[in-house]
C-alpha cells in the first residue's frame, strides 16, 4: 500500500525567503528541498502547511500559478501555527500538501470581462494569486480595478508590488485606502465599503471580494446599491479545516464542504447555504 | 446455505481463528457486550448490540498516520503505513453492516483514505440477524431489514443452529476454508425465523417513524425551524452520541511530540464540541443549538443530499440508550417530521 500516496500525507517544503509585509503579516516563499515548486495550483486554491509538533493549517496560495519557480503564502500572526511560522527563518523545513479547493473561474467566466477586485487587510492574500494571473494573461481580460484598504499604510500587504507593478500596468486601476489619516499618506482615507460606493463602479464587470466578514457585508450592500447582481460577485471563504478533502467534517456548511466545494463561491451559491460561515 | 449446531459455536470460532484473527461480541466485567479478540475461553455474547459500534475496526478511535523526525531546521517524513492482516468480525447486526456503506461513501470516495481502505479490504464481516430487536431499534425507518443482514457472510441463529450464507468473494473464501465443520442445508428454518423477526419489527414502538419529511434539498425547510431551540436546550455537548454512533465520522488530526520525534495521529472528533469549528478569527457555530442542529441536519439532510438519498443514520438505537439527557434522533425526527411521524 506504500505505493499509493494518502491524501493526508504531505511533502517536505523549505522556506527560501521571508518578507516582512506589515507588523503582523509575513510572506513566505516555499519550494521542495530540491528547489522545485511542490505542486501546480489554480488561482484561489489553498495548501495545508504544517510544522510537525505544532500543527497543520490551511492557507491560500498567494502567488500566481504562472510563477513556476515557487509558491508564496502571506500569513497573518493569529494562532499557534502562524506564530511559529512568524519566528521561522530561511532554510526552515515544513510540510506542505495540496492544492485544495475550487479555484476562481479565471479561464471561463472571468475571460473577456472587466474585473473589480475588492480586498481588506490580509484578504488581499488569496486575491493576489488571481490578480497576478490576470495581469500575466492581460489580453484575456478587460479593464481591471483593484480597491484595497487596510487599517494604516503600514498594514497594506504587498505595498511595493502594488505601487511598482500593478499601478503601472496599462488598463489596471489601483484604488488604495486606509482607515484613518496618517502622516506621509496622501491617498484616500476611509473604509473600503464607502470607498467602493464613492468610486461608483459601473456594473459591466465581475467583482471579487475578500476581507473581514464585516467588510464583506457592507461592501456587498454597496455593490447591490450600484446595481450589481449576486451572480456577478465572487468571494472566498475561510473555515477551520483538518483534512482538506471533505472528510473530517469541520468545514461542512449545508451540503457543501468549504475545502473541496469552495473556498471560492459566487454570492448566489452562498445564498443557498445556511448562514453558518 | 450452510449450518453448524449452536452447541459447536466455539468450534466454529476456533476454526475461523485458525484462518485469521477473529473478533466476537463478548461480555466484559461490567456485563456490556464488546467486540473481543477471540481466543479459547472467550464466550460469545448474544446481547443485541455491542456498546461501541464496529466502526472501530475500519475507523479506529485513534490511529497513527505518519511520523516526523526534526533536527535543526530539517524535517523528515516517515510513512508508517503497513498492510493490515486479514481479520473476521462475527455477529455484526444489520444496522451496523449498513453503517459501513455510510462510512465507505466518505472514506472511499476520491481522494481515497488509504488507512480506511486498507482495513476495509482485509476485514471480513459475518453479520447476524436480530432475533429479538429491542424497543430502541428503528433500522426499518432507514429501509434496513433486521431479518436479512448483509455483509460478506450472512448469519441467522435458529433453534439449535447457526446458518451461514456467503454473499461476497471474501465470504465464499472464508466459508470454504471452514467448510469441514459445516453442513449444507436448505433455508426452511431461516425463512421461518425471518417471518418471526418481521412480525416483531412491525410491533416495535418506533416502527412507524419515517424519513418521509427528510432528505436532500430540505435545508431551507428545516434549518431555521424554531423547534431546534427546545430540542437542543438540555444538550450537554458531551459528544456521547457521536462516539457511540456507527456513522459519525468527523475527525481531528493532531501531533504528539514523543521527545524523539513527532507522531501525527487521527482521532474521532465531534461536531457537538465547541472547539470543533473554533479558529483564530472566530467560531461559526457559537451556541450548542447550532452544533446540535449541525449533527442532525447532516444526518437527515446534508448527507443524503450528497449520497443519493442514503441517510447517515441506521437506527441502531445506541444514542437512544446512551444520551445522558435522553435526547436523540428519533425525538428530532418526530418533532420536525410532524405529529404523524411515529
Amino acid at each position: 500500500m506504500a505505493e499509493i500516496k494518502d491524501p493526508l500525507m504531505p511533502v517536505i517544503g523549505v522556506i527560501t525567503d521571508v518578507r516582512i509585509d506589515t507588523p503582523d503579516i509575513k510572506t513566505f516563499r516555499v519550494v521542495t528541498p530540491d528547489g522545485k515548486k511542490a505542486f501546480d495550483h489554480r488561482p484561489g486554491q489553498c495548501a495545508m502547511l504544517s510544522i510537525p509538533g505544532v500543527g497543520e493549517a490551511m492557507f491560500s496560495i498567494t502567488s500566481s500559478p504562472t510563477n513556476t519557480e515557487y509558491m508564496e503564502f502571506s500569513i497573518k500572526k493569529c494562532g499557534c501555527v502562524t506564530e511559529w511560522l512568524h519566528q521561522a527563518e530561511v532554510g526552515q523545513q515544513l510540510t506542505i500538501r495540496g492544492p485544495y479547493g475550487k479555484p476562481f473561474p479565471v479561464d471561463d467566466v472571468f475571460a473577456g470581462n472587466n474585473l473589480l477586485f475588492i480586498a481588506g487587510g490580509v484578504g488581499l492574500a488569496p486575491l493576489r494569486s488571481v490578480i497576478n494571473y490576470c495581469r500575466h494573461y492581460r489580453d484575456r481580460y478587460g479593464k481591471i480595478d483593484i480597491v484595497y484598504g487596510s487599517r494604516s499604510k503600514d498594514d497594506l500587504l504587498d505595498y511595493q508590488e502594488i505601487i511598482n507593478e500593478w499601478a503601472t500596468d496599462a488598463g489596471v486601476n489601483v484604488h488604495l485606502t486606509i482607515d484613518r489619516e496618517q502622516e506621509g499618506w496622501d491617498g484616500h482615507v476611509g473604509f473600503v465599503p464607502n470607498y467602493v460606493k464613492e468610486l461608483g463602479f459601473t456594473t459591466d464587470k465581475i467583482a471579487v471580494l475578500c476581507g473581514p466578514p464585516i467588510m464583506i457585508k457592507f461592501t456587498l450592500n454597496g455593490l447591490y446599491e450600484l446595481g450589481f447582481d449576486k451572480t456577478q460577485i465572487y468571494t472566498t471563504l475561510e473555515l477551520r479545516m483538518k483534512c482538506g478533502i471533505g472528510k473530517c467534517g469541520r468545514c461542512n456548511v449545508g451540503s457543501k464542504y468549504v475545502c473541496k466545494d469552495g473556498p471560492v463561491f459566487r454570492f448566489d451559491e452562498l445564498d443557498e447555504l445556511p448562514d453558518e460561515y | 446455505m450452510y449450518r453448524i449446531s449452536t452447541q459447536s459455536l466455539n468450534t466454529l470460532f476456533e476454526e475461523i481463528s485458525r484462518v485469521c484473527t477473529l473478533y466476537i461480541p463478548s461480555e466484559n466485567k461490567k456485563g456490556d457486550s464488546v467486540y473481543t479478540r477471540y481466543e479459547t475461553g472467550v464466550e460469545y455474547s448474544n446481547k443485541l448490540n455491542t456498546v461501541r459500534s464496529p466502526k472501530d475496526f475500519f475507523f479506529p478511535q485513534m490511529e497513527n498516520l505518519m511520523e516526523f523526525k526534526t533536527e535543526g531546521k530539517t524535517v523528515q517524513l516517515i510513512d508508517i503505513r503497513e498492510e493490515t492482516e486479514d481479520f473476521v468480525v462475527f455477529g455484526v447486526r444489520p444496522c451496523d453492516v449498513k453503517s459501513f456503506e455510510v462510512l465507505d461513501n466518505v472514506f472511499l470516495n476520491e481522494p481515497v483514505d488509504t488507512y480506511y481502505k486498507n482495513r476495509r479490504e482485509h476485514g471480513v464481516i459475518i453479520s447476524l440477524a436480530c432475533n429479538r430487536p429491542a424497543e430502541t431499534c428503528f433500522c426499518g425507518t432507514f429501509g434496513i431489514d433486521a431479518a436479512k443482514p448483509e455483509g460478506d457472510v450472512s448469519a441467522w441463529m435458529t433453534e439449535g443452529y447457526l446458518h451461514l450464507k456467503p454473499n461476497t468473494e471474501k465470504g465464499e473464501k472464508l466459508v470454504s476454508a471452514i467448510s469441514g465443520i459445516l453442513e449444507e442445508c436448505d433455508d426452511t428454518a431461516v425463512t421461518a425465523l425471518q417471518e418471526n423477526i418481521n412480525n416483531i419489527m412491525k410491533k416495535l414502538p418506533l416502527a412507524n417513524v419515517t424519513t418521509e419529511k427528510f432528505g436532500g434539498g430540505k435545508t431551507e425547510e428545516f434549518f431555521n425551524a424554531p423547534e431546534w431551540a427546545a430540542l437542543s436546550e438540555s444538550c450537554l455537548g458531551c459528544g456521547t452520541c457521536t462516539f457511540v454512533c456507527p456513522t459519525c465520522q468527523c475527525y481531528d488530526i493532531k501531533d504528539f511530540n514523543t521527545g524523539k520525534g513527532v507522531i501525527r495521529y487521527r482521532c474521532w472528533d465531534s461536531c457537538m464540541y465547541s472547539e470543533f469549528t473554533k479558529m483564530a478569527h472566530g467560531n461559526n457555530r457559537l451556541s450548542q443549538k447550532e452544533r446540535f442542529r449541525q449533527r442532525f441536519m447532516h444526518k437527515l439532510v446534508y448527507y443524503p443530499e450528497n449520497n443519493n438519498g442514503l441517510f447517515s443514520c441506521v437506527g441502531c438505537g445506541r444514542c437512544l440508550a446512551k444520551c445522558p439527557i435522553s435526547m436523540n434522533i428519533v425525538k428530532v425526527m418526530k418533532t420536525l417530521g410532524g405529529k404523524d411521524n411515529g
